[in-house]
């Protein structure tokens, strides 16, 4: 029990860093939920259940654009993905008389950053350091978002304009550093962005959506990508995608 | 009429069942090297989608979007970080929006 109430405090600690970047990204998410016409109450809500930002920004696409409820599952499907490999990962870090709830609550609240803090603990996982991890830094999560609804609701159209690309350029610090190491990643990120770009100017392909446009393209260029360039073994082990920084700091914090 | 609430259930459901079932049902790691190429690939596929052309599409001149976008890949290259990348883009739009 005692060892638990180490762990949790562990985690409550190493989750500050965290909840710094968090917070930034979410109050720029906060602002294209009230821009999609969620209200306040609906955009902390989703980020209480949802904790992505990538998932959460298609989810608000998807509302925006009143995709159907098939769509919607998809494409959060598809965005999201990728932390099937982080869950299987941590079932394999977790003691294996792990009961059910504990898994559930370790699997709600995976992101890359916990994710990141949890799998580079030496040994066997302790789910309540993720515990701890997810309360210190999640409920920044949310806060943010609350806070730029609220502000998305209130500022005048060119401040609107201004703040609404917050998050895309956080969206590019978190895709450009590792394509600035690998020339596959950079060569996926141009022919991700100009395909996506004709989608939306030629003639029929324009007609979709910018939901099913972005789960139709990441499918199908992350395929191909996974056919024609295969990762090494181990290549994927910390690269999650998701931005670094805040990965680092925790593992320095961890390593100490 | 279909409902933000409904929306946001599908999204925690679906986001849920994706984190939750290899940690209970499936308890193995993921081997298969085309699958962890593919998982590799898709966060950085989906936020380029996500983010061009949308960054034009958003702000109200689409040039201003277009010039965010060069200005917030050349901070994110030389290491801004998250932040000063973020904050470029938006300075760039909220100047280029005074003057266009």
């Amino acid at each position: 029990m005692n060892n638990n109430k180490h762990w949790f405090l562990k985690g409550l600690k190493d989750g500050i860093p965290i909840a710094m970047g968090y917070f930034a990204v979410s109050f720029a998410l906060g602002f294209t939920a009230s821009s999609a016409g969620l209200t306040v109450f609906q955009a902390t809500l989703a980020s209480l259940l949802c904790n992505a930002s990538a998932g959460e920004y298609a989810g608000f696409v998807g509302i925006a654009s009143k995709v159907s409820y098939l769509t919607m599952a998809a494409m959060i499907a598809i965005v999201n993905i990728r932390y099937l490999l982080m869950s299987a990962s941590l079932s394999q870090k977790l003691p294996e008389e792990t009961g059910l709830p504990h898994r559930l609550l370790v699997g709600f609240w995976i992101t890359d950053e916990i994710f990141a803090a949890s799998a580079t603990v030496p040994g066997k996982l302790n789910p309540f350091y993720n515990y701890g991890l997810a309360i210190s830094s999640l409920s920044f999560w949310a806060l943010g978002t609350c806070f730029g609804a609220i502000v998305g609701n209130v500022v005048p159209d060119n401040v609107v304009s201004a703040l609404g690309v917050l998050l895309y350029g956080m969206f590019l610090a978190i895709i450009i550093p590792p394509a600035r190491e690998n020339k596959i990643l950079r060569l996926l990120i141009i022919l991700a962005m100009s395909s996506s770009f004709l989608f939306s100017k030629l003639p029929v392909l324009s007609s979709i959506s910018n939901a099913i446009r972005i789960t139709i393209l990441t499918i199908l260029i992350s395929t191909a990508a996974a056919l024609v360039f295969p990762i090494k073994e181990d290549e994927d082990n910390q690269e999650t995608g998701e931005d670094t920084s805040y990965k680092e700091a925790v593992e320095v914090k961890n390593a100490q | 009429m279909r409902s933000n609430y409904t929306y946001i259930f599908i999204m925690f459901s679906v986001s849920f069942l994706i984190r939750v079932l290899p940690l209970t049902l499936i308890r193995k790691q993921i081997k298969n090297i085309t699958i962890r190429s593919f998982l590799y690939y898709v966060p950085y596929v989906t936020l380029a989608v996500m983010t061009f052309p949308a960054i034009m599409e958003d702000v109200e001149k689409p040039i201003a979007g277009l010039f965010a976008l060069i200005v917030g890949i050349i901070t994110a290259w030389f290491g801004g970080g998250l932040f000063p990348t973020a904050v470029a883009c938006s300075v760039v739009v909220f100047v280029l929006e005074l003057f266009i």
